[in-house]
């Protein structure tokens, strides 16, 4: 399809931006556009103006800054995999990330513009969960910050106000002891998630001292596993532990149905995923 | 394969690089949506969101948006607007529904074009479909095949009073006397109820079409596998001269039949370069694509067959319901129809009873799609072998051995009429077998199976024959297709040696620069560079019977070498006539006359194409030029066949299936060009993989097309298939001077069955003995979790 007519603006800066945004009532944020140009074309959307960020040398490249590292929203998706910053501090990340469509999406796509589509198929809200990740989100009274926990409200909705913009995701760096997985299930390579885990262990002494599993797809937002996490905190690292914690998995859960799996289904692929992704992080399998 | 730059002696058997590779990689195409013309426009269509309504149409607010030059409905055309044609007249009572390239008060498919707006910019154009009115008065869908039947069914066209267009019964006496011995002696009857689910053909081009108005031509620019059928179509449907009409297949980006259709946006775009008298060009949409480019497969097979407690074949019989969609196309009803003489595959049998109904509904109507029929056939009969096999305990091959067609007995006429040219079925299956490591896979299926390993592995074998080389134009009529089967080929030679063939098969991927070099190349002794290829275009190429059913190389390469033949005859003669010696005497070889038996004087091709043209010392009464056409029309299809294995990998917890190992040995008779058959082997796979694991057309009960994207329509790619072991046995087709005999839809038609069977091997402990395409892991998991087999109805929603 083609899509129908808007205004484009090109801006140089956050603070730009969302002076931008401000001028429109219907505004659009354009970063790598994978998300919304097939939107566009489809005329699923129609938006007045387009704010073509990407751009904003602020909001992209990856720095270490203290016991975290930094990302900018715009960073795509190929240059977060290759980042050895990532790959030190955030191995999930670059993981999930490794995993997202297909070799010309992660050119193109950016980090910051998976976090705030927020489809609840999208590979990295989960890690973004998992790692306690803290939001960077500038507006019209300033820059404010808030908790991924508190960031993804719904299907497809955050927490970003219409006149926002995402700059930067700020994730606690994973220090000794953790171990970490993404376990993703798909029909194909390049296709979206149909349930996939994100999973953090640090071990102590032979038992899992600390546990965090975040769902993908399993409600009409990424979610924690917290039954999962309870009982595992303090259990054996053992085959037998994880798999009898992981079938608390589906808990508090409201997966839907579709072509590619009914929610009974998608409940069961939450129970056996998160075993393999916490049995893997913790270093059994 | 390795491919070197080695200098070939000869360039027919070798693994030449492709001619037409370099400009495909480095973007110097020319595909129709590249191509511009002066003053031209841009095309757009409206098209129903509803699968079944009557409509009344108002497009007067679009005509004064931006741009817009015009905007039509059907009414504006009238009965000059034409209709959709069909070509195929399968039986002499078949009803034939008259579909309109815009409908024409009622719209039987979601997708159905019902307006078109002409303007400056495709932007335009697009944006002023949003002002075009349409009152919709929703009638019912029809989607589920089995309920179209019945007599309580709405109808889709109300005007024949009936869904079915049209059914055909074989006698079954013979059959009940093969099921009453099985029954008698203790033999067993196994039925089965097959799904074929729509499926779409999802080229990588979609349709295109620019139409060029100049004084009293016309020149169509179309991405199509068929110029030629397309200009007759054309010139039938609107009036415009034939001699006038011109059409040109540039570059085209793919078709496996998707683009062997005359559709709205052709018959419409030629009016509308009439009436406005400029360049109008439409381009299609991957979401138009997949709702107006006609869907395959299609059918509900109900198989029943019997057979000895020693596992030999008594009879067969098969009952088809087929789903055409909303209306005719080309090819539509003849599809399952070519698939009838298929079931029985390379099996000797007693009895074989056919029936078919064939139905409309409303969905985008269904036409040939790689193998057209003969995947359907064959996916029906591969599977009931296995069934048998599981039924009797015996190993499948084993079970094939006994019935299989031996390799002395050909030629061979079938149970349902074909004769096959030739085959060792035999020396392919051995060769699969060891490529394959069957035994050592069994072995490790056994120890996974008693360990109660979560991955299990299933073994699946498909031994498939098919029908190639479209062909004889007496067949084809026998048949009630309205074309010929035969192919033309010119060869011209220039002053300085260097070759033009002018082929009426059209290339949309296939390879046809390089093969026909190579043919052209070691026929008359020149380089293979020095060869070139003027196809696709009804201007220099008038007469051709273009590309589809694995013809191109068996009826159009025979075509070239049979005038190469007559140029050669006509070289000696100047040669003979230069050398003062009988032509009788002469020998040609490597590109060079001889006189047999002496050493002196000599003249090379090139020698004698300068003299041909220029003429001046030619035999008395002699028409100067080399060049030379020939018609070829074969006496027979070709019938290749092969031996595929498949080894699928099942994760039991969640129902995931990958391929663990694939190995296929196919018989595609003599090669042209090995390299060129690989990846013709290797594509097919993965098409036919993708039916059995991934593709799936499903609409709701409304009637609309929910897998209408690329994300819920799922494709495979590189990433999804394993690394294919292949190799080749080579017995020569004896119906055609080459001995080819087609190899675009062998491994589509033999992979899916391969697969389908591996995966219920793996699930038999579980008491499954059947699973729905696509088998999906959820699928796959609910047939572990139960133990059922899975059957249904085809294309009825959602995804059960």
């Amino acid at each position: 399809m083609i899509p129908a007519g808007f205004d484009y603006v090109r801006v140089n800066s956050a603070a730009d931006a969302v002076a931008a945004l401000q001028t429109s009532e219907d505004a659009k944020i354009l970063g790598g556009g994978q998300s919304l140009i097939p939107i566009l074309r489809l005329r699923l959307a129609t938006p007045e103006l387009i704010v073509d960020v990407s751009g904003v040398a602020e909001m992209n490249g990856i720095r270490e800054d203290g016991d975290a590292i930094v990302i900018g929203a715009g960073t795509t998706h190929h240059d977060v995999t290759t980042s050895d910053l990532v790959r030190t501090h955030a191995p999930l990340l670059a993981q999930a990330t490794a995993t997202v469509a297909d070799p010309q999406v992660r050119h193109r796509g950016t980090f910051g513009g998976a976090i705030a589509h927020a489809d609840p198929a999208g590979d990295l809200p989960g890690v973004a969960l998992v790692h306690n990740a803290t939001m960077t989100i500038a507006g019209p009274a300033g820059t404010r910050e808030v908790a991924a926990a508190d960031f993804f409200l719904d299907y497809l909705t955050t927490t970003l106000a219409e006149d926002e913009v995402l700059v930067s995701i700020r994730l606690p760096k994973l220090g000794a002891g953790w171990g970490t997985h993404y376990e993703k299930f798909t029909r194909v390579a390049q296709s979206w998630s149909i349930v996939a885990v994100a999973a953090a262990v640090r071990r102590e002494n032979g038992s899992i001292a600390e546990a965090r599993v975040a769902l993908t797809n399993m409600a009409p937002t990424h979610l924690r596993a917290a039954a999962v996490e309870s009982a595992l905190t303090g259990a054996a690292a053992s085959a037998e532990a994880i798999k009898a914690a992981s079938q608390a998995a589906a808990e508090g859960t409201s997966p839907t149905s579709d072509l590619n799996a009914q929610a009974d289904y998608r409940a069961e692929l939450a129970r056996v995923l998160t075993g393999r992704a916490v049995a893997k992080a913790a270093g059994l399998s | 394969m390795t491919v070197t730059d080695k200098e070939y002696e000869t360039a027919f058997g070798q693994p030449l690089r492709r001619k037409e590779d370099a400009h495909l990689i480095t973007g110097q195409t020319r595909w129709v949506d590249n191509l511009s013309a002066p003053g031209m426009l841009y095309a757009a269509y409206l098209r129903s969101p509803m699968a079944h309504a009557k409509i009344r149409v108002n497009t007067e607010a679009a005509k004064s948006y931006p741009g817009v030059v015009a905007v039509y409905s059907a009414e504006d055309f009238g009965a000059a607007q034409a209709v959709i044609p069909d070509a195929w007249t399968v039986h002499p009572d078949m009803k034939k529904p008259v579909m309109t390239p815009l409908a024409t008060d009622e719209v039987r498919y979601a997708g159905e074009p019902i307006a078109v707006v002409v303007a400056e910019t495709r932007y335009q154009a697009t944006d002023a479909l949003e002002a075009i009115e349409v009152d919709y008065d929703p009638l019912p869908a029809v989607i589920d095949l089995e309920a179209a039947i019945g007599d309580d069914s709405p109808l889709v066209h109300s005007s024949i009073g009936t869904n079915t267009c049209f059914y055909i019964e074989s006698p079954g006496e013979a059959y009940a006397a093969a099921k009453a011995q099985a029954e008698a002696d203790g033999g067993v009857v196994i039925t089965r109820r097959f799904l074929q689910q729509r499926l779409l053909p999802t080229p990588m081009e979609p349709r295109a079409v620019l139409v060029v108005p100049t004084i009293d031509d016309l020149t169509v620019y179309a991405s199509t596998q068929i110029p030629h059928v397309l200009r007759l179509l054309l010139a039938m449907l609107t009036g415009h001269p034939e001699h006038k009409l011109r059409v040109v297949a540039p570059d085209v980006g793919g078709g496996f039949g998707g683009k062997i259709n005359c559709l709205a946006e052709e018959i419409i775009g030629v009016h509308l370069a009439k009436r406005l008298g400029r360049p109008v060009k439409w381009t299609e949409t991957r979401s138009e694509n997949f709702l107006q480019m006609h869907h395959g497969r299609a059918q509900i097979q109900d198989i029943e067959l019997a057979a000895t407690r020693e596992g030999k074949l008594l009879g067969l019989k098969v009952d088809l319901i087929a789903d055409l969609g909303a209306g005719l196309r080309l090819f539509t009803a003849g599809v399952p129809m070519f698939g009838a003489a298929m079931f029985n595959a390379i099996y000797k049998m007693d009895a074989y009873q056919f029936n078919c109904r064939t139905v409309f509904t409303t969905m985008t109507p269904t036409d040939a799609y790689r193998g057209a029929g003969r995947p359907e056939a064959t996916f029906a009969i591969e599977r009931m072998m296995d069934e048998l096999a599981a039924e009797l305990g015996m190993d499948p091959i084993e079970v094939r051995k006994k019935n299989w067609i031996e390799h002395h007995e050909f030629p061979y006429t079938t149970i349902s009429g074909s004769i096959y040219d030739s085959g060792n079925y035999e020396a392919a299956t051995e060769r699969a077998v060891e490529l394959f490591g069957y035994d050592e896979l069994k072995a490790e299926q056994k120890a996974r199976r008693e360990r109660g390993d979560r991955m299990q592995l299933g073994i699946g074998v498909s031994t498939f024959t098919e029908a190639c080389g479209l062909a004889p134009s007496r067949v084809m009529g026998q048949l009630g297709v309205g074309a010929g089967g035969w192919e033309r080929a010119e060869i011209r030679v220039t002053l300085t040696g260097k070759i033009q063939v002018v082929s009426g098969s059209t290339p949309h991927g296939q390879g046809h620069w390089t093969a026909w070099s190579q043919l052209v190349s070691d026929k008359l002794g020149v380089p293979f560079e020095d060869v070139e290829l003027l196809a696709g275009d009804t201007a220099t190429g008038p007469q051709g019977m273009d590309t589809y059913g694995s013809r191109s190389l068996v009826v159009g390469g025979s075509a070239i070498v049979k005038a190469c033949d007559k140029v050669i005859e006509k070289a000696k003669r100047i040669a003979a006539h230069t050398l003062e010696a009988n032509p009788d005497d002469l020998e040609f070889a490597a590109g060079v006359f001889t006189v047999k038996g002496s050493p002196g004087p000599q003249m090379a091709f090139v020698e004698v194409a300068a003299a041909a043209q220029l003429a001046h010392n030619i035999p008395d009464g002699m028409e100067p030029s080399l060049n030379s056409a020939y018609t070829f029309d074969p006496i027979n299809l070709s019938y290749p066949h092969g031996t595929h294995l498949c080894c699928v990998e099942i994760d039991t917890e969640t129902g995931f299936t990958s391929i663990y190992r694939y190995a296929c040995v196919d018989d595609v008779g003599t090669v042209v060009n090995p390299m060129i058959v690989e990846g013709q082997i290797h594509g097919g796979l993965v098409q036919g993989i993708a039916q059995a694991l991934f593709e799936e057309a499903v609409y709701d009960e409304a009637g609309n097309l929910i897998t209408g994207t690329l994300v819920d329509y799922l494709l495979p790619s590189a990433a999804d298939v394993p690394s294919f072991l292949t190799d080749r046995t080579e017995t020569p087709s004896t119906d055609n001077p080459i001995g080819a005999k087609g190899v675009g839809e062998a491994g589509c038609i033999a992979s899916t069955p391969a697969v389908v069977n591996a995966i219920v091997d793996a699930l038999r402990p579980y008491g499954v003995n059947d699973v729905r395409m696509p088998c999906t892991p959820e699928r796959v998991w609910r047939a572990i979790q139960g133990g059922q087999s899975q059957s249904g109805s085809v294309a009825k929603g959602g995804a059960q």
